[in-house]
C-alpha cells in the first residue's frame, strides 16, 4: 500500500478575521473559519464584548451576518450595553446583518418528565442562522444551560453534539464561558472545543487593573503564546501584539538633527540615525525636558511630525517653559506638526498607557516620539513591568522607523549609570546630563554614553540653557581636573592673560636682541675702519722706502761719476 | 403515589392564545380546562413516545377537559424562539395560570402530573 499521508498536500487552516484590533495579528489571521472557538474568563473580563465585536465587525467590515445568542442578557440590554462602544446594533438588526436572540433558561417553571434532548435549541439556532444567512454565531454564555437543566449527562452529550453541529453548519462560532477554579471553564467546556481557546483575564495589581488576553490553544495554527494586554475603550477591544518575535525591522542610514548643533557635532557631526531610540537620562533639573523640546523643535523645523508624551507637565506648561528658552512650540502645534499628549502616570495601568500611546501613534503617524519621562511608569508598575512595556514600545517605534527620545530621571548621584542598565540595552544612543556642584554653583554637563553606529565624541561638554536655547561649550580639562562654570571662565581668563604676557615678553626679547646686534655691528664698523687705516699706513711706508732707496742709488752714481770710479756690477747694490 | 385529582375550574376560554395557529393541529376536544401545546421534532421515536404518553396521561386524568396542540418544530422553526424552547419535546401549559412547562418524552407520569399541577407534592 502506498502512504497517502505523505502525498496529502499541506493545507493551511483558513481563518476568519475578527476585525478586533490586534487580535488578528496575534492569531495570524483570526479565529478558525467555520469552527467553534471558546472565549473564557472571569466575570467582567470582556467576554461578551469580545464576542459582540466579533459579530459587529464581521457584519460591518466583512459583510458576514451574525447571530448573537444571549443566555444572560436581554436583547435590549445588549443593545444598550454596546451602544456605549459605538456599535449601533439596532441598525444592524434592521438591516438583517445581526440577529439577537435571548434564551431564557429558567428551571422554576419547568419539570423534567422523561427523556429529552436539546433539539429545540438546535432548531432555534438553525432558524436564526438561516434567517439572515449568518456566517458567524455567538453563544454567550452557554454554561447557563447547566443551571437550567437537571440531566447533566444529557446536557453534556448534547453540547458535544452542538459543537459538532456548528462545525457542520460551517459557521464560525464564539462560545463564551465563565472561568472556573483551577480550570479554564466552570463546566469543562474546553474539552468540547478542540480548535481554539482564548483566555481573557482582568487583574488588579497595586490598585491598577490590567486586562490580558492569551491564546491557550489553537489547533493547526501558529499563534503567539504570550499574554497580550488589551484595553476596552470607546472603539471596542484593542489587543496589543506588542512583542515582535524578531529583530528584523529595517534600519535607516538617514540622519536626523537633535536641535542642538554642538550635540550633532558630538554625534559624528550629523546627529542621530532615523528610527533610533535615544535615552536621555539625568538627575532632576538638568534640562532633560528642554533638550527633549529641542528634539521636538528640530523635528518640526524639518517639516516632520513629532508626538510628545508628557507625564509631568501639561501641554500649555511645556509651551510656556520652552518659550522662556527661546523655543516657540505653539507655532508647531498650530501647524499640526507637534502634538503634546499629557497624562498622569497613575491615571491608568501600564498596559493602558501603552495602548493609548500606540493609538495616538497610529493616529498621528509621527516621525519622532518623545516620552518624558519613562521613569514615571515605574511609579505605576514594577520596574520589571515598566521595562517590559518599554521593550514593546521601543520595538513598535522601531518597526515604524520613528525616532524616539526617552527621558529618564536618575535618582541618586552614586548609581547614575547602574539604575538604567535594564533600559539602556534597548537604546541605540544614550545621552547623559549631570549636574556638577563646585565653588557654590551647579553646572550641567552632557556626554554621549553610547551611540550605536556613530563615531561619537568622548568629550564631556558643558551644557548651558540660555534664553536662545541650549548651547554646549567645551569644559576645561586641565591638570586640576574638570572645570565648569565660573571656574572654567576664570581659568580661561587666566590662560588668556598668560598668553598676552608671553607675547609681550617675546617682543621685549626681540627689541633687546636687535639692540645687541646694532651694537655689535657698530663695533664691527669701527674695527673695519681701523683695519683699513692700518693698511694704508703700511703702503705709504713702503713707497717712501722705495723712494729713499732710489734716491740713494741715484746719488751714489752721481758721486761715483764725480769721483771717476768704475761702474759696479748691478747685483751688488 | 397519590393520584387524587384537583378541582378543575372550567371556564369559557379562547381557542388558542397563539398568533401562529394556521398550521396547528386542531384541538381534539373543544375548549375547556387545560390548554396544552406539545412541541416535538418530527417523528423521532422520542417525539412519538411523548405524544403517546401524554395522550394516555391526559385521557386518564383530564378526560374531555383539555385541548392539546401538537406542533412540529421542523415545520415551524420560528416557534422555537417565540416560545423560548431549548429542550425537545416540550409541553407548555398556558392555561390555567401559571404557565408551566414539562420537558421530556412524558414517560415519568408523576413528574408530568406535577408539572401540569394536577397533583401536588
Amino acid at each position: 500500500m502506498t502512504t497517502p499521508k505523505a502525498e496529502r498536500p499541506r493545507r493551511t487552516l483558513s481563518k476568519t478575521a475578527t476585525g478586533i484590533e490586534g487580535f488578528d495579528e496575534v492569531t495570524a489571521g483570526g479565529l478558525p473559519k467555520g469552527r467553534p472557538s471558546l472565549v473564557c474568563g472571569a466575570a467582567g473580563c470582556g467576554k461578551t464584548l469580545f464576542a459582540m465585536e466579533f459579530l459587529v465587525r464581521g457584519a460591518v467590515e466583512f459583510g458576514e451576518p451574525g447571530v448573537f445568542i444571549a443566555f444572560e442578557e436581554t436583547e435590549n440590554d445588549l443593545v444598550d450595553n454596546v451602544a456605549s462602544l459605538g456599535f449601533e446594533l439596532e441598525d444592524l438588526v434592521s438591516q438583517n446583518l445581526i440577529r439577537l436572540d435571548h434564551i431564557v433558561v429558567d428551571r422554576s417553571d419547568t419539570t423534567e418528565g422523561g427523556e429529552y434532548d436539546l433539539e429545540s435549541l438546535f432548531i432555534r439556532l438553525g432558524h436564526a442562522i438561516d434567517s439572515i444567512g449568518a456566517k458567524r454565531i455567538v453563544l454567550d454564555t452557554l454554561e447557563t444551560l447547566f443551571g437550567g437543566l437537571n440531566n447533566q449527562a444529557v446536557l453534556r452529550s448534547e453540547l458535544r453534539r452542538l459543537f459538532r453541529w456548528l462545525k457542520e453548519r460551517g459557521v464560525t462560532a464564539v462560545i463564551t464561558a465563565e472561568r472556573g477554579d483551577g480550570a479554564l471553564t466552570r463546566q469543562g467546556l474546553e474539552e468540547y472545543v478542540s480548535d481554539c481557546v482564548v483566555l481573557l483575564d482582568h487583574r488588579v495589581n497595586d490598585q491598577v487593573s490590567t486586562r490580558r488576553l492569551r491564546i491557550v490553544k489553537y489547533r493547526g495554527s501558529l499563534h503567539g503564546t504570550n499574554e497580550y494586554p488589551f484595553l476596552i475603550d470607546e472603539d471596542g477591544i484593542c489587543v496589543m501584539p506588542l512583542t515582535s518575535t524578531s529583530l528584523d525591522h529595517g534600519t535607516s542610514e538617514d540622519r536626523v538633527q537633535t536641535g542642538v548643533p554642538e550635540l550633532d557635532q558630538m554625534l559624528g557631526g550629523q546627529g542621530l540615525y532615523r528610527g533610533s531610540s535615544v535615552l536621555l537620562s539625568g538627575t532632576s533639573g538638568t534640562g532633560k525636558s528642554s533638550l527633549a523640546s529641542h528634539f521636538a523643535h528640530a523635528t518640526c523645523e524639518a517639516g516632520e511630525r513629532c508626538l510628545y508624551f508628557a507625564f509631568e507637565e501639561s501641554p500649555t506648561q511645556i509651551v510656556r517653559n520652552m518659550r522662556s528658552i527661546g523655543l516657540d512650540l505653539s507655532r508647531h502645534m498650530s501647524a499640526g506638526l507637534l502634538r503634546i499628549v499629557s497624562a498622569r502616570p497613575s491615571h491608568y495601568g501600564l498596559e493602558l498607557h501603552l495602548a493609548t500611546m500606540l493609538k495616538a501613534i497610529k493616529e498621528f503617524a509621527p516621525h519622532s516620539v518623545i516620552i518624558d519621562p519613562i521613569t514615571s511608569f515605574i511609579a505605576v508598575g514594577s520596574a520589571n513591568d515598566a521595562q517590559a512595556m518599554l521593550v514593546r514600545l521601543v520595538d513598535l517605534l522601531k518597526e515604524r522607523e520613528i525616532t524616539s527620545y526617552f527621558t529618564s530621571l536618575t535618582q541618586g548621584a552614586d548609581t547614575l549609570e547602574a539604575t538604567e542598565v535594564g533600559m539602556s540595552s534597548l537604546m541605540d544612543a544614550w545621552l547623559f546630563v549631570r549636574a556638577l556642584e563646585t565653588n557654590g554653583e551647579r553646572n550641567r554637563l552632557i556626554y554621549v554614553l553610547k551611540a550605536r553606529g556613530i563615531a561619537h565624541s568622548n568629550q564631556v561638554r558643558e551644557f548651558n540653557i540660555t534664553s536662545t536655547g541650549i548651547r554646549l561649550t567645551d569644559v576645561y580639562l586641565g591638570p586640576q581636573g574638570v572645570l565648569t562654570g565660573s571656574a572654567r571662565v576664570a581659568r580661561e581668563a587666566e590662560e588668556r592673560i598668560g598668553i598676552a604676557m608671553d607675547i609681550l615678553q617675546a617682543e621685549k626679547d626681540k627689541v633687546l636682541s636687535e639692540r645687541r646686534r646694532a651694537v655689535i655691528e657698530a663695533q664691527i664698523f669701527v674695527l673695519q675702519a681701523e683695519l683699513s687705516a692700518d693698511l694704508s699706513d703700511s703702503h705709504h711706508a713702503e713707497q717712501e722706502r722705495d723712494g729713499v732707496i732710489q734716491e740713494q742709488s741715484v746719488s751714489r752714481e752721481a758721486m761715483a761719476k764725480s769721483r771717476g770710479h768704475l761702474e759696479l756690477p748691478a747685483n751688488l747694490t | 403515589m397519590s393520584t387524587d385529582k384537583k378541582e378543575i375550574i372550567i371556564e369559557s376560554i379562547p381557542t388558542s392564545q397563539s398568533e401562529d395557529e394556521s398550521n396547528l393541529m386542531k384541538p381534539e376536544v373543544p375548549l375547556e380546562g387545560h390548554v396544552l401545546r406539545l412541541f416535538v421534532t418530527g417523528t423521532t421515536p422520542r417525539s412519538v413516545r411523548a405524544i403517546t404518553n401524554l395522550r394516555s396521561i391526559l385521557e386518564e386524568h383530564l378526560p374531555g377537559r383539555y385541548s392539546l396542540e401538537i406542533v412540529d418544530l421542523y415545520q415551524q422553526p420560528e416557534l422555537a424562539k417565540q416560545n423560548n424552547l431549548i429542550a425537545a419535546p416540550t409541553l407548555i401549559k398556558s392555561l390555567p395560570d401559571p404557565v408551566r412547562r414539562v420537558i421530556g418524552d412524558m414517560s415519568d407520569e408523576v413528574q408530568v402530573l406535577l408539572g401540569l399541577e394536577l397533583i401536588v407534592e
